[in-house]
């Protein structure tokens, strides 16, 4: 296949980027686009530039690292799919591709397409978690988990954290990905004794990050990889509402 | 940490009512109660103005009804008001928000899950905003209205919607506020939480059908108009 592609090229934080147009031949349908970018990169190295700065870890759509803006859709046009588990086969020989970073003042673009996501790390550390003492594990029947429950928690828990919800949404709003986290905690056991405080703290430090605000476009649920449901949206409003009321996690 | 400590922690937090209404959850919330008046209120209204399908007499006994007790009509009045001015803040606050979270754009951005309904809220609110304004100075205090009679509801309708532009304004407000209506009638149950699978399909029928009966219901009004249907 041969493809034209326009990648954002940005050398550091500071300065100002720029697409490039780049023509790359001899791709194989049945690469990955990160494979893709790969050879790119080889026959840019061999002509002596700079490869393009992409970040990838698992390439088996776990890990969340490797979100890009692909022809203006976060992850590609392939839905519930992540950047590295998208084919080439999904595009036709001769297309051009844009190839752009999350864009979110949360985000700041570190280096080509590659952007910092700490301010997720930071949500988590606000509630995203359950406070357990040390020691051996429970008797795990003694804790009973409706089988609904737990596969919602479930759903909830698939987030890998990538942030193409906040890149696709107009609003650049965080809310998928802080719902999520939220709501797999409130649906289990473990997480009922700090469930009011969690969802406090955790909407608190998602507005203090400058996200935006949700109303509801769902393009976030469009682009997730992992297909979360706008749905933990409501379910994370229901709990700030139910947080509140019950006064709990509040001065 | 001890439970406790995480939930009742330390620091320093202000009132709840101030947390409620700074954080974007809140806000929205206060958007989904305020919004929801104006539907109470649009229904109200669009069910009440069908009377002058019954003549004269009907609409401007309705009217006098309305205007007979100041005490509830003012209640009613600065309940709306304040409602209106809540959603509008929350509005513009919302936006310069969801605004300064995105400094750089796309150079390509393609639409895979927004409506068009959901992506012109922010310009069908403050167009039905400029609406009411007219509407007010229309048919409530006649200022711009050129054959305003007062008490007569009857005759203001009728000669107001005879100057065919002014039907088509409403008209076309009327189309702004089927859009505004679309999203915002579904969206606000979800800002409330109110959603259960069980009942998503019915919510959004609901918003939906709602939006229909009520934006035909006021259009049918400058339409039977300038059709001739009612003079
Ligand atoms: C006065 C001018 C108005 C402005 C500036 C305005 C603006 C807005 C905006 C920007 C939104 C948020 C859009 C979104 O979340 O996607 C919204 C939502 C909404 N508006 Fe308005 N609007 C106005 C009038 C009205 C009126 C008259 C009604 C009632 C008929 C109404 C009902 C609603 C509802 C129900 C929502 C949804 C709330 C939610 O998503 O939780 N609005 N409005
Ligand atoms: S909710 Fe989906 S799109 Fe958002 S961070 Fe999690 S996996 Fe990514
Ligand atoms: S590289 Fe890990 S999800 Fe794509």
């Amino acid at each position: 296949m041969h493809l034209t592609l326009n990648v954002w090229r940005q050398k550091n934080a500071s300065v100002k980027g720029k697409l490039v147009r780049y023509e790359a031949d001899d791709i194989n349908p049945d690469m990955s686009f990160l494979e893709m970018l790969d050879v790119v990169n080889w026959q840019l190295i061999g002509k002596g530039e700079e490869p393009i700065a992409f970040e990838h870890d698992c390439r088996e759509g776990i890990c969340g690292s490797c979100g890009m803006m692909i022809n203006g859709v976060a992850h590609g046009p392939r839905p519930a799919t992540a950047t590295c588990q998208l084919h080439m086969r999904h595009f036709k020989d001769g297309d051009t591709i844009y190839i752009e970073p999350w864009r979110s003042r949360a985000f700041p673009v570190l280096k080509d397409l590659v952007v910092d996501r700490s301010a997720f790390d930071r949500i988590i550390q606000a509630g995203g978690y359950i406070s357990v003492s040390t020691g051996s594990a429970p008797e795990a029947n003694s804790v009973l988990v409706t089988k609904q429950n737990s596969d919602l928690a479930m759903d909830a828990a698939a987030c890998i954290g990538c942030g193409a919800c906040v890149a696709a949404c107009p609003n650049g709003s965080a809310s998928l990905f802080t719902s999520a986290k939220i709501s797999h905690l409130a649906l289990l056991p473990q997480g009922q004794p700090e469930r009011e405080g969690r969802v406090i703290k955790m909407v608190e430090a998602m507005d203090r990050e400058g996200f935006g605000n949700c109303t509801m476009h769902r393009e976030c649920e469009a682009v997730c990889p992992k297909a979360i449901s706008v749905n933990f949206i409501a379910r994370m409003n229901r709990e700030y509402l139910r947080s509140l009321l019950k006064g709990e996690g509040l001065p | 940490m001890s439970v406790d400590e995480f939930s009742m922690s330390a620091e320093k937090r202000s009132h709840w009512l101030l947390s409620f209404w700074r954080s974007t959850v809140g806000k929205k919330v206060v958007m989904a109660l305020t919004g929801a008046i104006g539907v109470g209120y649009v229904v109200a209204h669009m069910l009440g103005n069908l009377q002058v399908f019954e003549g004269a007499e009907k609409i401007n006994a309705y009217a006098a009804l309305l205007k007979s007790n100041l005490g509830l009509l003012w209640t009613a009045r600065s309940i709306l008001i304040a409602a209106v001015g809540l959603h509008i803040v929350a509005a513009y606050q919302l936006a310069r928000t969801s605004q300064k979270s995105r400094p750089v754009g796309y150079k390509r951005w393609r639409s895979v899950g927004s409506d068009f309904a959901s992506r012109t809220m922010r310009w069908t609110g403050p167009l039905l905003g400029l609406f009411i304004v007219y509407h007010l100075l229309h048919l409530t205090t006649g200022a711009v209205h050129p054959d305003f009679v007062e008490a007569d509801v009857y005759q203001n309708v009728i000669s107001g919607f005879r100057v065919w532009y002014v039907s088509v304004i409403y008209i076309v407000a009327m189309l702004m506020l089927a859009l505004h209506l679309y999203h915002g009638a579904w969206s606000m149950f979800e800002s409330l939480g109110v959603n259960h699978p069980k009942y998503n399909r019915l919510i959004r029928a609901l918003a939906t059908i709602l939006t229909a009966i009520v934006v035909a219901g006021f259009i049918a009004i400058p339409a039977a108009v300038l059709l001739g249907f009612i003079s």
